[in-house]
This record gives C-alpha cells, structure tokens and sequence, in this order.
C-alpha cells in the first residue's frame, strides 16, 4: 500500500515521476517552469533517483533533448508551460511523428501578451494538434494517477506515442493537497520496465527522422492518425487496469449527476471541481441540471461524448481559452464536431471564463445555467459569450 | 518500380518513417528527375578520377580499363563532374536529346 501525504502538488507529481523510475529529464530551468522539474533535479542530486538530469538552455533544446533521449532507448520526461510550451512546440511535433514515448507535465498557464502566469488554458490550446495523447486532472492525486498512466499508455508497442499530463497552474500546481502516492511494488506492478521496438544503436544504425518527399509524406501522416486513433482502446484498457491495481477508474469522459439533467454544464479541469458544487447547489433548489467532464482531450473522446450529452436538452461548454476564431471558443467548436453528424443533438451555449487566473465560481456556474436556459427559451442562435467581464 | 521511387503503402512503413538499414538510400532511384545528364568522351579522358571524387552521390564507379563510368540511376544532373574534369572531357547533354 502506498501512503497518504499532504503534498504540494508539483512535488507529488515529481515524486510520482521518480516512482517511475525515469531514465532522462530534460528542462530548462526558469520561469515558467514549475517545481515539479526543480524537485526532479533535487531527487536526482540527492541520489535518491538514478537518472540524468539535463539542464538546458531553452525549451526548445529540452524538448530536443528529450527527442533524442527517447531515440536511444530511454525512460524519458519533461515538464512546461506557456511561453516554454510555445518555443518547445516545434519540437512537440516532431517528438509525436517520431513516435516517442516521452511524457511530459504542462502547466496550464495563459500566454503572453499581457504578461501572465496565471491560469488558463491558452496553452493547452496552442499545442492541441501536436499529436501527443492529452489528459487533463482535475485534482492532485489525477495528476500523480494520470503521470503512471501516461508511461503506460505511451510505451504501450500498441501506441508508442507521447502524452501530456495537463494540470491547471497555481490552482493545481502550487497547492498543497492530500495525494495517496504508490510504492514502488504497485507501481512495478502497473509499469514494466520500457522496451523500446526501435532504437539508437551505433551497432545498428538507423535513420530516425528522415526527409519524406510529397511521395510519402501522405503516408507517413496516416500511419501516424492510424496509430493516434489506435491509442484510444488501449488508454480506455490501461485506465481499467490502473482500477484493478490503484482501486480509482478514469473515463475518457467523466459524469456527475448528467444521466437525468435536462441542463449539462461541459468543463475541462480544475474548475470542475467547483462545477460540482455548483451542481449540488442547483440540484438542492431542484434545478436539473448535472456536469460532463472532458478527462481525454487528444484523442477526442467523440463516441462517449455524445453518448454523455445525447440525453440532454441544453449543453453549457465552458472554455477557459479564446478561439479567436471568430465563433466559438476551442472546446466548444470540438464538442459541435461531435455532435454535428448525430441525428439529434442538444441546444449549446459556449462560455468563456478563467483567463489569466481568473477565479471561475459557484456564481458563475449558476449565471450560466441561467444564460443557458434564457437563452434556449428566446431560441437565440448558437452562439458564445465571456462569463464575468466588466463592460 | 513502387519501391525504387519510394511510393510505398502506408502499412509498408517502419514505425516513425524510421530508415531501419544503413544505406538504404542506394535502393531508391534517385535519378529520375534529371534533366541534363554528363557524357563523357573517353578520347579525352586521363582516367584522373576528379569526377568520382567530386560527384555528390557516388554516381560514378571505376571500370577494369580504369575509365570512369556514370550510373545514371543515382545522377541527377548536377553537373560537379563536368565542372571540375580537367580536360573538359564531360559534357553535360540535355535529356531525350
């Protein structure tokens, strides 16, 4: 059995990475970096981890470094956030389509400008079509949980893709949280030792990252989507495995009180926690309405999505980035796309809440209930606005 | 004909597009795009061997008289070895002509 601790997040989730017996971190040590990599460096400085711990000059070179430390074989992982996670995003790419299984942490944080290191999901947004599997945590021990789970999945020879662990910054990363961390047994248990199917080898050379020609370079991106799609049973089996070992289970598509509503409110983090307490608070005024949590973002749950909502009358999505597409906010255009060829779908609204840190409320979660409702009875168009902005 | 122009299936390809053997270039015809290819006048040549050195893609290979002899499977037409033969020996000729 592993042990309770009261943990700030970021340390957990290093800890958890130790556990997993990482070969190479890669990070480049400033700001906006966390202390989940400052508490990497110190398990390995202090003996406490065998791993090299790289310090690099940029994102840009952790990622790369990580590119090269998965080529040759290696357990490898890094952690980000919004400026870094930008410079970083070329090699992200490269990382995916190199089918590396390199794990990383991302920070949610708001991107510049105005100058902010608070939370959003403005980040998480920029890089959603890198072609890394994405999770998002709600809590501390989700994001300790979704870490193993990440190895897991990524080194499966079934996928053999790199994930992302997204956490919202500040109001995850730097909280303190009771977190239940494994030992070393059960995580042994869950996570053989990577095997890599192709590898640096200067006693087998090999060409890791060739010039594909308009000859193959179409085939060379479905093979990539055929193995992205691929991925999502074997994240659904994992998530059921990790249930069997750690007695918690994980959904690509999380539930509260939805099975009933005639009102869904749609988050993405954090902030579903609050959600919940919203929903508890309108449900008491006898109001019936319940909540759908987006866990996998990348691959898009589309199946069990409409499956979650199909039941609803109203769907409240909540975006906690702009789209500056000119309509709907990112999370919302997604959930359209899934429902669109459905032969019947609920009412949507999109709501824009919590950029740069701004707290998301119960209050707000009840506006937009409201907004919901009202809007639905006047049959308006689909259309989205920003929850708590000063006129 | 597929695999010398390296118009494969996409289930033919190795995980990642990763070259799993060294020099497998040499199976791709590389030469087909050309559009000007050397041709050397044997009267000429001193059999010095600067085009062999020079040529980027090890095009030429020697013969058992010693000439130098272009694979045009690999040239491209880049013309290196006419440029660089001391005794203007190679000419570089237009394709079809």
């Amino acid at each position: 059995m592993g042990k309770r601790v009261g943990m700030e997040v970021s340390i957990a989730a290093a800890e958890m990475v130790g556990l997993c017996d990482v070969d190479v971190i890669a990070a480049y040590p400033i700001t906006p970096q966390t202390h989940i990599v400052e508490h990497l460096s110190e398990l390995v400085a202090d003996g406490h981890l065998d791993a090299e711990f790289i310090p690099v000059e940029s994102e840009h070179s952790a990622m790369s470094t990580c590119v090269g430390a998965a080529a040759a074989g290696a357990r490898t992982f890094t952690s980000t956030s919004s400026q870094g996670y930008a410079l970083m995003a070329e090699i992200c790419y490269i990382a995916s389509s190199l089918r590396l299984p390199i794990v990383m942490a991302v920070v949610n944080r708001a991107l510049s400008a105005p100058i902010s290191i608070w939370n959003d999901h403005a980040d998480l947004m920029m890089s959603r079509d890198t072609g890394w599997i994405q999770t998002v945590a709600e809590n501390g021990q989700e994001v300790v949980d979704l870490l193993l789970h990440a190895f897991r999945v990524a080194e499966d020879h079934r996928v053999l893709l790199p994930a992302i662990v997204n956490l919202d910054g500040f109001t995850l990363s730097h909280m303190i949280e009771p977190v239940l961390l494994p030992d070393e047994d059960e995580v042994k248990r869950y996570l053989p030792p990577y095997r890599p199917r192709l590898r640096l080898d200067p006693e087998k050379p090999m060409t890791f990252g060739p010039v594909g020609m308009p000859e193959v370079y179409t085939e060379v991106k479905k093979a990539q989507d055929e193995a992205f799609k691929a991925s999502y049973p074997v994240i659904v089996e994992t998530w059921d495995e990790f249930a069997k070992v750690f007695g918690r289970r994980y959904r690509p598509v999380e539930t509260y009180k939805s099975e009933d509503a005639d009102v869904i409110i749609l988050t993405m983090g954090s902030t579903s926690e609050t959600a919940m307490t919203a929903v508890d608070k309108m449900r008491a005024e006898g109001k019936k309405v319940g909540l759908v949590r987006l866990r996998l973002w990348r691959p898009f749950p589309f199946d069990e999505l409409y499956q979650a909502l199909k039941g609803a009358g109203a769907v409240a999505v909540m975006d906690r980035a702009m789209g500056f597409s000119g309509g709907a906010g990112p999370v919302c255009t997604e959930v359209k796309a899934c429902l669109y060829d459905r032969a019947f779908y609920p009412y949507i609204q999109n709501y824009v809440a919590g950029l740069g840190g701004r707290d998301i409320t119960v209050e707000n979660f009840e506006e937009i209930h409201d907004k919901l409702v009202a809007s639905m009875k006047r049959g308006d168009p689909m259309g989205y606005e920003i929850i708590n902005v000063r006129e | 004909m597929a695999k010398e122009t390296g118009a494969v299936s996409w289930k033919e390809l190795e995980l990642g597009c990763t070259l799993v053997e060294a020099g497998s270039a040499s199976k791709l015809k590389t030469g087909d795009w050309r559009s000007m290819r050397p041709v050397t006048d044997f009267d000429l040549c001193i059999k010095c061997g600067q085009c062999y050195i020079f040529c980027p893609d090890m095009v030429y290979s020697r013969n058992e008289e010693g000439y130098y002899i272009a694979n045009y499977y690999y040239c491209k037409g880049c013309g290196i070895c006419a440029r660089e033969c001391p005794k203007d020996a190679i000419k570089m000729v237009q394709e079809g002509d």
